[in-house]
């Protein structure tokens, strides 16, 4: 099973990438890890003529500390966070979601910014870096523009992605260490993609609270209401109830099984979050 | 178009003329001979072609053989003499860790990587390490047992190594 052919360029810099990307005819696609464009190549399922390949971007490796967040750079892998070779300011949800993302010899080689990038729905750090209220740092030929997760994911596999531009880091605000998290993934086999999953922040002492769900049919939700209930201090049946109104009033069409899975996972999620 | 790469594949160095679409798979299997590493699904789920590259367990086939320009590739063949892979390789045969014996070479190098990063498991948090290599015979009972038992091994061998040191 092949490909069907296409060009390649190892791309030397930034610049070089964006240069080899810009606007023609061809499709042309950025490749960083490549643990999920090279099996869709391989199924003929994404059409590309040319990639322009990422991994050798230097600058595109590195983590940088700031006094109030920390910015990983796209090419980041799983595998560094789950073996903390990059600072953690999440209290370890980072290192956790990073140590349970497919396998050992995908996560080794699949990163950050390509899986923020492609925007699956059913990917975990979409829905993290959503919960973390982090931003994507994008680059391309008009410069650098920083847009907040939120508003990056705009549906399944729909980014604010513009033409030529790549994502260059993933800046991640230092939450508070009185913050507990919580996270809850179903999945039909270990490493596989999730049917749902919820992560939920909650921080008693200062009186805050985030619940967001991914592996939903668009861009994950972060259920707002639900968690002022929490903060509230609704709890059990009550706040199953609170969350199960939100979903169904997001406006996604959500047939009755799926409702009843989502909410669980976003129950679960917030019991979890008590275990820490 | 193909492009030009240079690599160490088993310690020997590699230079190969390869199409963009090749993967690492196809390049040791066909190219270089080295068919230890096998192929099941071509899209990353099945692990039977786990190999090292720059010592991290990879998925050559879903590894663009352009993209190991540089780097160091170790597949089965190249841990021929190392004594952790002999010590595995003893404990899936005493323990039945294979029937066909097709998803082994994958699951050899998983686990080598597994022992050498957390040699202390249980069975239940060896299963979900070896999550990513399917195995359609041995219903990963045996699979199991000889990586606890090739753990239980090599802990000893360096146990007994230290003493005589």
């Amino acid at each position: 099973m092949k490909p069907a052919p296409f060009t390649y360029h190892r791309a030397a810099s930034i610049d070089d990438a964006i240069a080899h990307l810009k606007a023609t005819d061809a499709i042309v696609r950025p490749l960083a890890g490549g643990q999920s464009l090279v099996p869709m190549l391989n199924l003929r399922l994404a059409p590309a003529d040319k990639l322009v390949d990422l991994s050798r971007i230097n600058a595109m490796r590195q983590t940088e500390e700031r006094p109030d967040c920390i910015c990983y750079g796209a090419l980041v892998t799983h595998a560094a966070f789950e073996d903390r070779l990059v600072p953690d300011a999440s209290n370890g949800l980072m290192p956790f979601v990073g140590s349970q993302i497919a396998y050992r010899a995908v996560r080794t080689r699949g990163t950050i910014g390509g899986a923020v990038a492609l925007a699956d729905p059913a990917a975990d750090w979409l829905t993290t870096i959503i919960a973390l209220e982090a931003e994507v740092a994008l680059v391309g030929q008009n410069g650098r523009r920083a847009i907040a997760g939120t508003d990056f994911a705009l549906g399944p596999y729909m980014t604010a992605i513009g033409d030529a531009e790549l994502i260059e880091a993933i800046v991640v605000p230092r939450r508070p260490a009185t913050e507990r998290w919580g996270h809850y993934k179903v999945a039909r086999k270990t490493g596989e993609y999730a049917e749902s999953m919820a992560i939920a922040l909650i921080d008693k002492a200062r009186g805050r609270a985030r619940l967001v769900l991914g592996a939903t049919d668009g861009a994950p939700l972060v259920l707002e209401k639900s968690a002022r209930e929490i903060v509230a201090g609704n709890t059990g049946e009550g706040l199953a109830a609170v969350i199960r109104q939100e979903l169904a009033d997001s406006g996604r069409d959500f047939p009755p099984e799926k409702l009843l899975l989502h909410c669980t996972t976003a129950v679960r999620a917030v019991a979890n979050s008590e275990k820490r | 178009m193909k492009t030009s790469i240079s690599a160490t594949v088993n310690g020997k160095p590699v230079q190969a003329s390869v199409e963009p679409r090749t993967s690492l798979a196809d390049l040791l299997r066909e190219e270089l001979r080295l068919t230890a590493t096998h192929l099941g699904c071509e899209q990353g789920v099945c692990g039977a072609c786990t190999v090292l590259i720059d010592g991290q367990p990879a998925r050559a086939c879903i590894a663009l053989a352009v993209s190991i320009d540089g780097s160091d590739v170790r597949t089965l063949e190249g841990l021929d003499q190392d004594p952790l892979m002999l010590t595995l390789k003893a404990a899936f045969h005493d323990k039945h860790g294979l029937q066909c014996g097709f998803c082994t070479p994958g699951m050899l190098i998983s686990a080598w990587d597994l022992l050498r990063r957390k040699p202390d498991l249980s069975a239940a948090e060896i299963r979900v390490a070896i999550s990513g290599n399917l195995c359609r015979c041995t219903g990963y009972q045996g699979i199991v047992r000889s990586i606890q038992s090739a753990a239980q091994n090599w802990a000893s061998k360096a146990k007994l190594t230290q003493e005589q040191a």
